[in-house]
C-alpha cells in the first residue's frame, strides 16, 4: 500500500494535534486527510490515526464506522450522494434516484465498473429549497431533473479523465 | 417589517466585518463590555422571552440560568449547528448571508455566562458556512473582537469550529458533546445535564446558532423591544421560516414570530404548486407531527402550535398538495428516522425499522386492519421509551397520521392499495 500520508502532512496534523484540548477532539480530521489522499480509510489508515491521537484503534474506529461520509471501504473516485429525505422526496428524488441506477449500471452501495463513481444515499443536505439535490465530492447540486443529471455526470465524469 | 437576522442578507452575497459594522454590527459586544454587567444580559435575554430556535423550544433565559457562571475552571459554550432536520437550512441561510452575527452572539453570550472558550459545531455539508465561518472568526481577532483582552477589556474568549461528517443524531445535545471530543455520537445519560456536566466533564452550555444569533439583538433593542416583534401574545422576536415541498417559492425568510400557517404558504411561498390544493404539512420539519387545510390560520409559534398538538420545532415549513399519499410521506420520514438511529436502545434501533415494515405493508396494499393496530401498539411502546429524544420526534409524523389521516389509511386496507391517484414523476411505484 502506497503511504498513506506524506511525512509533510503527518506533521501538519501533528501541529494541530498539540494545539487542542484533547487529541482526539481531531479524529474526524486525522481520517478525512486519510481519506483525501486514498480515496476511503483503510484499516491501516484507522491505525495511522490511533497512533496519531494516542488512541487504540478500535477507538479510531468506532467513530469512523459511525460517520456516513467516512468511508470505511473502497469506493470510486467520485461518491454521489443522493438526498432521499421527506422535501427532495416532494420534488422527484426517487426518479432521480431510478435514473441514476440506470445510466450508471449500478444499484446503492456499488461502484461502477470503470471505478468513477460510487452511489450512495444521503440523508438531508440542507438544500430543502433547491430540492432534489446530491452532492457528488464535495459540490451541491440542486434541482436536479433527469436531463440535468445526464449533464452533471459527464462533466464529473470527464474530470476525473482530465 | 423588522428584519433583524436577514437586515442585511442580499442574494449571492456574505456581509464581511466592516459592512457588518457599518450596519451596527459589534455595537451591542461594545455597548456590554463598556456598560453592563454579565447579570444584566442574562437577566435581559431572560425577560426577552427568547426560546430555543434548534427544535426544542426551550427557554434560552431559563436555560442560562441553569449554569454555574461562576463556578471555578474551565467552562464552555457550544453552539450547535448540525442542523440535519429535513426541511430546515435557516442556519445555512444565516451563514451564508451574515456569519458575524453567530461570532458577536457568541462573545455576548460567553460574556455574560463568563465562559472563555467556544467550539461551533457545524454540519459537513456545510462548506460554504465553514468558509464564511473562518473568514469571520479571522476578522474579528484582528480587529480585536475575539481572543485576547476584547475590545481592551479584561475579558478574553476564544472560538473554534468542529465539522462534523454527516449523521442526524450529533443534534441531540450529548450525542454532539461526545462528537465533539472525538468519541462515538451516542446522546449521554440525563443527569447530569450539560448545564452540570458537559463538555469534557465541565459545565457547558449548548445553543443553535439563529438563537445565539439573537442576542445581538436583544442586548441593542432591549427585552421589551424584541418581545413586541411577536405576532402573538406570548411569543417573541422573529422567526427563520423554512419554505420547502409543495410551494411555489420556496426559500428562507425572516418574519415576526406567529405569522399564520396560511399568510407563509400563499404570501412568502407562493401558493400549493402546480395549481393544486394544500392538503397537509410538517409545520417545524421531519419531526413534528402534521398539520391539515383546517390549520392555515394556525400562528407559527410554540404555543399556538402545541395546542394543535405539534410544535414549531425548527420553523421549517413543508408542504404536501392533495395529490400526495400521507401514508408513503411518512413510509419516507420513517426510513430517515430509522436509518438515523444511532442504535444504541431497542425501542429506536429496532421499534423504528418495524413501524417502517408495517408502513410498507400498508401502502403495498398487503395491510390488515391488525397493521393499523399495531401501529398505533408501536406508537404507545417507542413514544417515552427511548434512550433519547430521537425515537419521539420520529413517531411525531406516525402519531399526526394516525390522528389526522386514518381514514386515509384505512382505505388503503379496504382497498388493497393505494388510493391516491399515481403521480408517476413523484410517487414511489
Amino acid at each position: 500500500m502506497a503511504e498513506l500520508l506524506s511525512a509533510e502532512e503527518i506533521i501538519e496534523l501533528k501541529g494541530q494535534i498539540a494545539a487542542v484540548h484533547e487529541p482526539r477532539e481531531l479524529i474526524i480530521e486525522v481520517l478525512q486527510a486519510v481519506q483525501k489522499s486514498h480515496g476511503w480509510v483503510p484499516d491501516a489508515g484507522v491505525k495511522l490515526a490511533a497512533e496519531l491521537l494516542g488512541l487504540s484503534p478500535l477507538q479510531v474506529d468506532e467513530v469512523a464506522t459511525f460517520y456516513d461520509k467516512i468511508y470505511r471501504s473502497p469506493v470510486g473516485r467520485k461518491v454521489i450522494h443522493v438526498c432521499d429525505s421527506i422535501c427532495c422526496w416532494t420534488r422527484g428524488t426517487e426518479l432521480v434516484y431510478r435514473h441514476l441506477q440506470q445510466v450508471l449500471g449500478i444499484v446503492p452501495g456499488e461502484t461502477t465498473s470503470d471505478g468513477c463513481f460510487t452511489l450512495l444515499p444521503t440523508c438531508c443536505l440542507g438544500a430543502c429549497d433547491k430540492s432534489p439535490a446530491m452532492r457528488i465530492g464535495d459540490r451541491l447540486y440542486g434541482e436536479l431533473t433527469v436531463e440535468r443529471v445526464n449533464t452533471i455526470l459527464a462533466d464529473e465524469r470527464q474530470e476525473t479523465e482530465a | 417589517m423588522s428584519q433583524l437576522l436577514f437586515k442585511n442578507r442580499r442574494p449571492n452575497h456574505t456581509v464581511l466585518l466592516d459592512e457588518y459594522r457599518q450596519n451596527g454590527g459589534y455595537q451591542g459586544l461594545e455597548k456590554a463590555l463598556r456598560e453592563l454587567q454579565p447579570a444584566q444580559i442574562r437577566d435581559e435575554v431572560k425577560a426577552s422571552g427568547l426560546r430555543g430556535r434548534g427544535g426544542a423550544g426551550f427557554s434560552t433565559g431559563l436555560k442560562w440560568s441553569f449554569f454555574p457562571f461562576d463556578a471555578p475552571g474551565d467552562k464552555y459554550l457550544v453552539c450547535n449547528g448540525d442542523e440535519m432536520e429535513p426541511g430546515t437550512f435557516k442556519d445555512r441561510a444565516l451563514l451564508e448571508a451574515d456569519p458575524h452575527q453567530l461570532v458577536e452572539g457568541m462573545v455576548l453570550s460567553a460574556y455574560a455566562l463568563n465562559i472563555t472558550t467556544g467550539y461551533i459545531f457545524l454540519r459537513y455539508a456545510y462548506d460554504q458556512c465553514y468558509a464564511n465561518l473562518q473568514r469571520a472568526i479571522a476578522e474579528a481577532k484582528q480587529a480585536g473582537l475575539l481572543g485576547r483582552n476584547i475590545l481592551g477589556s479584561d475579558f478574553s474568549f476564544e472560538l473554534h469550529v468542529h465539522r462534523s461528517a454527516g449523521r442526524y443524531i450529533c443534534g441531540e445535545e450529548t450525542a454532539l458533546l461526545n462528537g465533539l471530543e472525538g468519541k462515538r455520537p451516542n446522546p449521554r445519560s440525563k443527569p447530569p445535564f450539560p448545564a452540570i456536566k458537559g463538555l469534557f466533564a465541565k459545565p457547558t452550555v449548548l445553543n443553535n446558532i439563529e438563537t445565539l444569533a439573537n442576542i445581538p439583538h436583544i442586548v441593542n433593542g432591549g427585552a421589551q423591544w424584541f418581545s413586541d416583534l411577536a405576532l402573538t401574545e406570548e411569543g417573541a422576536g422573529t422567526k427563520l421560516y423554512g419554505l420547502a415541498g409543495h410551494l411555489n417559492n420556496r426559500g428562507c425568510v425572516e418574519l415576526p414570530m406567529g405569522v399564520t400557517i396560511g399568510e407563509l404558504v400563499e404570501e412568502h411561498g407562493g401558493g400549493v404548486w402546480q395549481g393544486r390544493k394544500f392538503k397537509a404539512c410538517l409545520p417545524g420539519g421531519a419531526s413534528t407531527p402534521y398539520l391539515t387545510a383546517a390549520h392555515l390560520d394556525v400562528a407559527m409559534d410554540y404555543v399556538p402550535l402545541e395546542a394543535v398538538k405539534t410544535r414549531l420545532g425548527t420553523g421549517g415549513l413543508v408542504v404536501f398538495d392533495d395529490q400526495t399519499c400521507m401514508v408513503a410521506a411518512t413510509l419516507n420520514l420513517m426510513r430517515f428516522f430509522a436509518r438515523e438511529s444511532c442504535g444504541w436502545c431497542t425501542p429506536c434501533r429496532d421499534g423504528l425499522p418495524m413501524v417502517c415494515w408495517v408502513l410498507e405493508k400498508i401502502e403495498s396494499g398487503q395491510g390488515t386492519v391488525d397493521d393499523v393496530a399495531m401501529l398505533r401498539e408501536l406508537l404507545g411502546h417507542i413514544n417515552g421509551r427511548s434512550f433519547c429524544a430521537l425515537a419521539l420526534g420520529a413517531m411525531g409524523p406516525v402519531d399526526g397520521l394516525l390522528r389526522l389521516f386514518e381514514e386515509e389509511v384505512l382505505d388503503h386496507v379496504k382497498k388493497g392499495r393505494c388510493p391516491l391517484p399515481r403521480n408517476s414523476s413523484l410517487k414511489e411505484s
